[in-house]
């Protein structure tokens, strides 16, 4: 019995992550990617992780699905799935505990198909090496899981340069949820998309949560298509989290100055021209201190005359 | 070209247009050495900007738009149309490569701030080296400083930045450092492709009201070409929608992102993640704009006596009030089977609802 089927339907957190701190090792400094994180994920919720670049939310994912290779360091707290502890893991637990438990969709998963095997032989990998079915039962459930995600199951056939990438992307989407995991890691699923094709993609991972229950992290810069997605998220900046409630909250009412510029960073498509400002060249915040409640469920870290912006470059983001 | 071109008018200003572009045309031979197919990229493209105008060109990847940027910046040979700055064919006037005085008169930013500056140089050399080739140091040394102070206070950044190399810069801060490169030559235009799409969500804005602040106050023309809608709206006065190598719609920004008339730039707007209206994905309405768009066989202007609509030419429409110079082309008008290659035609169209195999798996 997999983790999953055990915490299946529990008002349990699925994903409990405490104080998690990742730190890059280096030969003569170190640098804090993930600076004390904490948060949990419910069954059946979409949790958003919004940042931009070098804000450590891959890290973060990297960490959950234990992927991180060195100089990378867990330097402490504590990531728990279903109530096991995901760090204390052996390798045997780990290879079950991937995929079957947690699947991930990594940025740009459409090329990471295999070019040389059909669609049709990797998905049947997948069941044939983790739940053992027979080759003839995994084609069929191969073509069931093409047929979820609208492609024609004929379309097991074809080689990856085959088909269009939005339809790769959905055929990686149907191998990650191949196993029913009761989590799901989007990592900018559609960010080498169009728009169209992201928005269809989109609904597509919402019509399968919907179905098949999981629970989802999704990790994005577009805060638009995260408020549209998610139930709640966190906002990250240099390693921490600065604000995080219920997604229409942090839309609805940004309390942080660094949300307010991410949200003032994406113009509106309806209403008048304002004028927007985004975050000004070279502002940085420092030492970030732990979130507090300022209304029900919606936790912000304080700033003003605790935090104040300071004008520097400096690399190290919010080592204290 | 037998382009019917109902509305046509001039720059904002007096004087023309900055920049025209008339049915301009690319096809790229495809095959070995001795075949002859060709796919065509452009297609009598028609396209004017005025004097302190920014036009946006969007359209998805594969559509054609940084094929017409490359052409018009005569970095691509185009098969066919003309090029107009002030009036005069440059493709003409310079017929095998872009004169310096070409060059003067416009301008490029690209998308990768990273690969367009040279790594083993301080900015202060760009510049400099901008104002050298087209003359305009100002003779001595210390005019020469001046302008190049001059150019980064106008872009936002500090004067002892002239002395940092590109790594020790932000991706912000490079792409204010190729804009003032393209400012020092002092152009009529300037063609920015992408310009924000490799930055950082927080500083794009930022870059965004620098290009609308040379339009305002130096009065620079720009093509902006992006596939972000919500952000040719902000910055674009006029927008045009590029669709398999053509021009389908264009219009004022408001006018057109909001009452969109070709199929195609319904399913752009449509599918632009926007909060404010969060779940009005209707999937079957996508499906009935996908087939409007790839096979349309009526128009929305049918029966108008004023404006009648062809399958075999492309016709333009006005949509609403002539102020806001928003035209459709006819949605019959094929070009010929350019659009099958489009990504679109490849996707599925499927409307139907695969809830009954989704309950065997789930309880399998």
């Amino acid at each position: 019995m997999t983790i999953s089927q055990v915490s299946f339907g529990s008002h349990e957190p699925v994903l409990d992550v405490k104080d998690l701190t990742v730190k890059y090792i280096g030969d003569t400094r170190s640098t804090t990617a993930v600076d004390r994180v904490s948060f949990s994920i419910g069954t059946g919720e979409v949790f958003g992780l919004a940042g931009e670049s070098g804000c450590g939310k891959s890290t973060i994912a990297n960490s959950i699905m234990r992927l991180l290779k060195d100089p990378a360091k867990i330097a402490g707290g504590s990531i728990s799935f279903g109530g096991k502890d995901v760090l204390a893991m052996s390798p045997e637990e780990l290879r079950r505990f991937r995929w079957q438990d947690v699947a991930m969709v990594f940025q740009s998963a459409m090329n990471s198909l295999n070019p040389v095997l059909t669609i049709g032989e990797q998905i049947v990998d997948i069941f044939t090496t983790h739940a053992g079915y027979s080759r003839k039962e995994s084609l069929r459930r191969a073509g069931e899981l093409l047929e979820l995600v609208r492609i024609d199951p004929a379309r097991l056939r074809s080689y990856p340069h085959q088909l269009s990438g939005g339809m790769r992307q959905r055929a990686v989407i149907a191998m990650a949820v191949a196993l029913k995991p009761s989590l799901l890691i989007l990592d900018e699923p559609t960010t080498a998309l169009d728009v169209v094709v992201q928005q269809e993609i989109m609904a597509q991972i919402k019509e399968l949560q919907r179905e098949l229950g999981f629970s989802v992290l999704f990790i994005t810069h577009d805060m638009s298509l995260m408020v549209e997605l998610s139930h709640r998220m966190a906002v990250m900046y240099g390693g921490r989290i600065v604000e995080t409630a219920k997604a229409q909250d942090v839309y609805a009412t940004p309390r942080h100055p660094y949300t307010q510029a991410l949200m003032g960073a994406f113009p509106p498509l309806t209403g008048p021209r304002v004028p927007l400002t985004g975050l000004p060249d070279g502002v940085k915040f420092r030492n970030i201190p732990d979130l507090s409640e300022v209304s029900p469920g919606h936790f912000v870290a304080p700033f003003g005359a605790d935090a104040p912006v300071i004008e520097s470059a400096n690399l190290e983001g919010a080592t204290p | 070209m037998s382009h019917s071109v109902t509305t046509r008018q001039p720059g904002t200003t007096s004087g023309g247009p900055a920049l025209e572009i008339r049915g301009l045309g690319k096809s790229f031979a495809v095959g070995g050495l001795f075949s002859r197919d060709s796919v065509r990229a452009l297609h009598g493209v028609d396209l004017s900007i005025g004097r302190g105008e920014i036009v946006a060109l969007v359209g998805e990847s594969g559509s054609g738009k940084s094929t017409l940027a490359r052409c018009v910046a005569r970095l691509e040979k185009p098969s066919s149309g003309e090029i107009l700055i002030d009036g005069v064919d440059v493709l003409r006037r310079d017929r095998f490569q872009a004169s310096r005085a070409f060059r003067s008169q416009l301008q490029m930013v690209f998308q990768d701030p990273f690969g367009s500056l040279n790594p083993a140089h301080r900015v202060e050399h760009f510049l400099r080296r901008s104002l050298a080739i087209h003359g305009k140091t100002g003779g001595t040394e210390k005019e020469t400083r001046q302008r190049l102070e001059k150019l980064m206070t106008t872009v936002g950044l500090e004067a002892d930045m002239l002395n940092s190399y590109p790594h020790e810069l932000s991706g912000g801060q490079r792409q204010r450092i190729a804009i003032a490169r393209a400012l020092a030559v002092e152009p009529q235009v300037i063609l920015a492709d992408e310009p924000t799409s490799m930055l950082d969500v927080s500083v794009r804005i930022g870059v965004l009201n620098l290009m609308r602040k040379l339009r305002d106050e130096q009065g620079i023309s720009m093509l902006y070409i992006t596939h972000d809608l919500a952000s040719a709206r902000y910055l674009a006065d006029r927008t045009a929608v590029m669709f398999a190598g053509e021009l389908v719609e264009e219009g004022e920004s408001l006018d057109l992102l909001a009452t969109p008339a070709h199929p195609y730039t319904q399913l752009l707007v449509s599918a632009v993640p926007d909060p404010s209206r969060a779940g009005s994905y209707d999937p079957v309405r996508r499906a009935e704009l996908r087939q409007a768009v790839m096979a349309s066989t009526h128009c929305a202007f049918d029966g108008d006596p004023n404006q009648a609509c062809s399958a075999e030419e492309p016709v333009r429409h006005r949509v609403g009030n002539p102020e806001n110079r928003h035209w459709v082309r006819c949605h019959l008008y094929r070009p010929w089977a350019a659009a099958g290659g489009h990504a679109l035609a490849s996707e599925p169209i499927q409307p139907g609802h695969p809830a009954s195999n989704a309950q065997e798996e789930a309880s399998a």
